[in-house]
């Protein structure tokens, strides 16, 4: 019965901390680690492979984004901006100083969480519509200020191409080398991610979002946290540009403008707020949600729209779905794509009987 | 080091002429007291009398507009909340202030968190430091949660549970900071008689097991005059009255001010 909470007796405190309490968990987490890092390389070809590797990327952000909006309920629309900070900083290391990857990740991380703390010294005032309205500021101040100096982004067109990944002296050139680079990154990330919310700290983010009246009285200092809450998230965003920076093989601030702060909002909103696993969920389904309309449009579509207008009909089908989905989660199931996986999990766990 | 004359021990707490006025309300006036290390230590009054405001004042939630407060010889009197927290002054509300949608140990876990030390980079890392850590502190709320008999509540949500057991996880919660001075807002208002009579259990067990010195608010006056070594008697932001339960009860400004406000509470 290692599916269920019965006949398996959790003897230390230690077990019943433990991040997979279950055997079944366990099983599982490795068996994914195993089907992404083994299987996956082998027999998925190198569109499936740099599909993943952009939903991998995403992950990272969407948990970065999380830590923040989720667990410490401190919201940023400035996200994007703070990636674009990570993807400058990773390709002026990299083209002029020589860097290598794994000095221009933390770089890049490092950088945005310095601006990002910087974005959330308000919170300290203000929280809610406000906060939103401080953070979409500093998107547009950051989009500005990099477009228009030259020094920090580039001459033509505010972008710096950048060199591939080398790995011991293997340029990673394919999405399926890329690929062995990114995932081991997202799997870093989701691991810390996790380690961070079970322990003393993200307890901490979460008594402020509760209740932070509270949290201050029991001692935790409520601005400080918040402003290391920004600084957490922050650092996640710089390195989701940093790894987008080497996937597109170019630091561009128009792959980090407002939309793409949205996106990842709506990852957190669909995926579920204050949720691991459903950031990787959002992120997940948020990269593939215009894939998979493209692909059903190409194929089904074409028989009810005309071909001239098909471009643009994927354009608004994308929006109004987004739209329509975030609105869905915030009204129906505000816990997102984690509930539900939840709602069916719960079913098996006492499967066959229903309750 | 003490400046009472004739108390045995020293003092853990002087509050010298501390006033707090909000807009025009005088809520607390020029009130002086020590509180006793080791002691219980009750502080009565009429609604509206300024008690919970005294209270605020301790626990650094308001600074006092004059006077000032010190907390074994330290002046507070301007220390934000969680410096005072960490200073070993936890404290409860009048109306609960728990972490609703977290578990009874995530909640006491918390009320460790001035305790604990774990950093960023090692909480990434978790296993190592982090985890002793945790595990460490975890033993420590499993035994306030023995000792308050919450055993059986320990994973289900704070806010599910019903008002006295909510009383008591707050308890819990400020006892696991393991504090010198520990602050109890109306720990018994609302509850029925049975759950008066646990309530005051535990207060007396940490008081008199742990040595902790106890400040509360109360006002069920049996239960006033049974468990405090002092009672100070505020109203109308004023201290009226102070002493041993018995010199309280016979003090004719005590009764007075009872009898003059409009809700009669019961005097014993
Ligand atoms: N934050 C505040 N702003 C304005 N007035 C306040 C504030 N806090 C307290 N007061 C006022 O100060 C006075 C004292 O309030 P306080 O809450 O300290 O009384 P109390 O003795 O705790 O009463 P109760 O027994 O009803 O809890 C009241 O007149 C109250 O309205
Ligand atoms: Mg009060």
């Amino acid at each position: 019965m290692f599916h269920r909470e019965s006949g398996y007796f959790k003897t230390s405190y230690k077990a019943d901390m433990a991040l997979y309490p279950l055997p079944i968990g366990k099983v599982a987490a490795t068996g994914f680690v195993l089907l992404f890092l083994v299987v996956a390389p082998m027999v998925l070809d190198e569109y499936y492979l740099s599909i993943i590797n952009i939903a991998a990327i995403a992950v990272v952000g969407a948990l970065g984004l999380n830590i923040l909006l989720g667990y410490t309920g401190q919201i940023s629309i400035g996200h994007a901006a703070f990636m674009s900070v990570g993807a400058y900083t990773a390709a002026n290391f990299a083209v002029h100083f020589d860097m290598p990857f794994w000095i221009t990740l933390p770089a890049g991380g490092l950088m945005a969480a310095a601006i990002g703390t910087l974005v959330g010294l308000p919170s300290l005032r203000v929280k809610g519509l406000y906060l939103a309205i401080a953070t979409l500021a500093a998107q547009f101040i950051i989009e500005w200020v990099l477009n228009h100096t030259p020094v920090i982004s580039g001459g033509i067109q505010a972008s710096i191409e950048m060199p591939r990944p080398v790995f011991f002296g293997t340029v990673l050139n394919t999405q399926s080398e890329l690929y062995f680079f990114i995932l081991p990154v997202t799997i870093l990330a989701i691991i810390a991610t996790l380690n961070l919310v079970r322990s003393r700290i993200g307890r901490a983010f979460v008594a402020i979002r509760d209740q932070d009246i509270a949290a201050e009285i029991i001692g935790i200092n409520v601005y400080r946290y918040k402003l290391l809450a920004f600084a957490i998230s922050s650092f996640y965003a710089g390195v989701t540009g940093v790894l987008y920076t080497y996937y597109f093989g170019i630091a561009n601030y128009e792959a980090f403008q407002l939309p793409i702060s949205i996106d990842y909002l709506a990852m957190c909103i669909i995926g579920g707020l204050g949720s691991v696993l459903g950031s990787i969920f959002g992120a997940v389904f948020i990269t593939l949600l215009p894939i998979v309309i493209r692909v059903f449009m190409e194929t089904v579509g074409v028989f009810f729209v005309d071909g001239v207008y098909l471009a643009q009909v994927i354009a608004q089908m994308r929006l109004i779905l987004f739209g329509g989905l975030i609105i869905f989660f915030l009204v129906v199931e505000p816990d997102g794509l984690n509930k539900l996986w939840q709602n069916i999990r719960n079913y098996f766990r006492v499967w066959p009987f229903s309750y | 080091m003490s400046d009472t004359a004739g108390s045995g021990g020293s003092v853990k707490l002087k509050i010298r002429g501390a006033a707090k006025n909000f807009g025009g309300v005088r809520a607390v006036a020029n009130v002086t007291a020590d509180i006793q290390e080791g002691e219980v230590f009750a502080i009565i009054g009429p609604n509206g009398a300024g008690k919970t405001t005294m209270l605020n004042m301790i626990s650094g939630f308001y600074h006092p507009d004059e006077g000032n407060i010190l907390f074994e010889d330290h002046d507070i009197s301007n220390v934000g909340p969680s410096k005072i927290a960490a200073l070993g002054i936890a404290r409860t509300f009048q109306n609960i202030a728990l972490f609703r949608g977290m578990t009874v140990l995530e909640n006491m876990m918390l009320g460790r968190h001035v305790l604990m030390k774990t950093g960023v980079l090692a909480s990434f890392v978790y296993w190592g430091p982090a985890q002793r850590e945790e595990v460490r502190h975890r033993e420590r709320v499993e035994e306030i949660i023995d000792f308050l008999n919450l055993t059986d509540l320990r994973k289900a949500p704070a806010g599910a549970l019903a008002y006295g057991l909510q009383k008591r996880v707050e308890l819990g919660r400020a006892l696991a900071a393991e504090p010198r001075l520990l602050l109890l807002d109306e720990p018994m208002a609302g509850m029925n008689q049975e759950e008066k009579e646990d309530m005051v259990r535990y207060v007396l067990d940490v008081n008199q097991e742990w040595g902790t010195t106890i400040a509360l608010i109360e006002h069920d006056m049996g239960v006033v005059m049974d468990i405090s070594d002092h009672v100070m008697v505020m109203d109308m932001g004023e201290k009226i009255s102070q002493g041993t339960p018995d010199e309280v009860r016979a003090d004719p400004k005590v009764i007075e001010a009872y009898l003059g406000s409009t809700d009669h509470k019961e005097v014993a």
